[in-house]
């Protein structure tokens, strides 16, 4: 276990993600027992586990959509046990089932967001511009989403999460079933993100994107078993993949799949 | 059983198109599965594998080409195969309201069967979800519904088994488990044709299709379709890896390069650069540790590369 000094300001500068014994009960059921860990700024960090391993429940509380049991948690520099408003304006969340407006287009879909999360007006203009620019997509500004390719939809989802510049954005299992190379240009897009000092706190089936974290944590029935740098996982169970890392681990489980 | 069909293959799909308005969702496939084959169909989402499906399970009709399922026409004699396949479409097609045990009991009464007469076929499955047999299928798990789903297709005994992305969304332990049932039920004798977007799951197909925008890349088992990337394949490791794939893009004789997890996966023209030479450009970019070996391609790499050489024959 991490051992957190006593000196919580000093430990906290520098950490976008900050956990110490999060729990969450469901009634007799443990869903989330006892999580801690660090997440540094521009920290790639991959959150693994079997489905019902507890993902869902403790990026919940992480992204502030529901209490802790017990424990405490900062993210983006707010407490999630009182500040979950702030948190929630601060981070920026994607998930497989894209949050955009099929029916509305590719500009107004941007704006929608950058009001929601109250981008000032002066700037969502030309950011707009700046970023279909970069992603291409200049062509595209008055196509209805819903036309619009799978993978086209997945980096347009990506952009307009983070298009408020967050400290840290949230993606759950954002590349199912992508083509290989819209899956890595996917990745690009983050690493992108990570080098402009946005932290990547993401969820995934697949194994092989595993390997661009800059660290994994795998949960197995409630607890984080194990949290490392992929190689030092792979060198610690002897494995060359991250795929055999993870059934090593989730084979331990001993709560029936979600 | 007519014996004569025992020789044939057991799906036939000779030129079928298929298109939603503009949208060619099919163009021009032709396969055969033999019996008792693990038939892959791969690709992403919106490649054509459902439409496919659909096509096969006598559910929408091609605009054109034809196709026979045990030996049966899909348009002449859809009656006859709807009694002989079984279908798990990718969206869960079980009864929300009814429980788990009623699920299975209406299955088995719509083909004029009973759970005890096939339960050999699906007991190391049903076993797994008979704890929860009167709980309602909306309340059951992803998983469990995913188990559910395939006992309902199986209990008929059909011959050809149809999965249309079976293991989406579910985490790795639980896919190789799924896989493991596929196995068995091979050895039963009953064909399977799965999709998947998974191309690690390509490798536990006898054969596999690579599909994208409605047309087939390649027909092979999962060995020859790697052992014919026609390229060299290296990898390229270093510290700064997000700069390091920019400066691969930059590269004026590089083919070919994409992020691969831990490393970059890159083809070069081979015949106008050495990797030496790159060795010395990437020097010269300030990547001092940089490792480049020989690679095997994997089945993703093998995607990529046919969908590459496919754009550059439009160029």
């Amino acid at each position: 276990m991490t051992s957190i000094g006593t000196d919580k300001t000093t430990q906290q500068i520098g950490k976008v993600i900050w956990a110490e014994n999060l729990c969450k009960k469901f009634g007799a059921f443990t869903a989330v027992d006892h999580i801690s860990f660090e997440i540094e700024k521009g920290e790639i960090f991959g959150f693994l586990g079997a489905n019902g391993a507890g993902k869902t429940t403790a990026m919940r509380m992480l992204t502030g959509l529901s209490k802790p049991t017990s424990g405490k948690g900062v993210v983006a520099g707010f407490d999630i046990n009182t500040q979950s408003e702030q948190i929630k304006k601060n981070i920026g969340y994607m998930s497989q089932k894209f949050a955009l407006y099929e029916d509305l287009k590719v500009w107004e879909n941007i704006r929608l967001y950058a009001g929601i999360y109250g981008v000032p007006k002066k700037e969502i203009a030309p950011r707009t511009d700046d970023l279909l620019h970069r992603l291409g997509f200049e062509k595209e500004k008055d196509t209805l989403v819903k036309s619009l390719p799978l993978g086209w939809k997945q980096k347009l989802a990506f952009s307009v999460a983070i298009f408020h510049e967050p400290k840290i954005v949230f993606l759950d299992e954002p590349t199912g079933g992508v083509d290989p190379a819209a899956r890595r240009n996917f990745w690009e897009m983050i690493y992108q993100a990570a080098d402009r000092g946005i932290t990547v706190f993401v969820t995934t089936h697949y194994m092989d994107e595993a390997e661009y974290c800059n660290r994994v944590s795998i949960m197995v029935d409630g607890r984080i078993d194990a949290l490392d740098t992929p190689k030092n996982l792979k060198d610690q169970f002897n494995a060359s993949t991250m795929d055999e890392v993870f059934h090593h681990l989730a084979r331990k489980s001993t709560r029936n799949a979600d | 059983m007519n014996k004569n069909n025992c020789q044939l293959s057991t799906v036939n799909c000779h030129l079928i198109s298929k298109s939603y308005g503009v949208v060619k969702a099919l163009e021009n496939i032709s396969f055969e599965v033999e019996k008792g084959e693990i038939f892959g169909i791969i690709g992403p989402d919106g490649a054509g594998k459902t439409t496919l499906f659909r096509i096969l399970t006598t559910l929408i009709l091609a605009d054109s080409g034809t196709a026979t399922v045990d030996g049966r026409d899909v348009v002449k004699e859809y009656n006859e195969i709807r009694k002989h396949v079984g279908y798990m479409p990718g969206r869960f097609s079980l009864y929300q309201d009814l429980t788990v045990e009623e699920n299975l009991d209406v299955f088995a009464k719509v083909f004029n069967t009973s759970i005890e007469e096939n339960y050999h076929l699906i007991k190391d499955i049903y076993v797994q979800i008979e704890p929860f047999k009167k709980r309602r299928a909306g309340k059951l798990s992803g998983g469990m519904k995913q188990k559910l789903a395939l006992c309902c297709a199986l209990i008929h005994k059909p011959s050809v088994l149809f999965l249309d992305e079976p293991t989406t969304g579910v985490d790795p332990v639980s896919r190789k488990e799924f896989w493991e049932m596929l196995k068995r039920l091979k050895n039963e004798g009953i064909t399977i044709l799965v999709s998947t977007p998974y191309m690690d799951e390509a490798a536990l197909c006898d054969r596999i299709a690579l599909i994208q925008n409605g047309q087939f890349l390649k027909i092979e088992t999962p060995e020859n379709i790697v052992n014919q990337f026609a390229q060299e394949l290296w990898t390229v490791k270093g510290v700064q890896m997000s700069k390091l794939l920019n400066d691969l893009r930059q590269y004026e004789h590089i083919r070919t390069c994409f992020a691969f997890g831990d490393t970059h996966h890159i083809t070069l023209e081979s015949n106008m650069s050495t990797v030496e030479n790159l060795q010395d450009y990437l020097q010269t970019k300030g990547h001092l540790q940089v490792e480049i070996k020989p690679t095997k391609a994997s089945i993703e790499d093998c995607f990529m590369e046919l969908t590459f050489e496919k754009s550059e024959s439009y160029d």
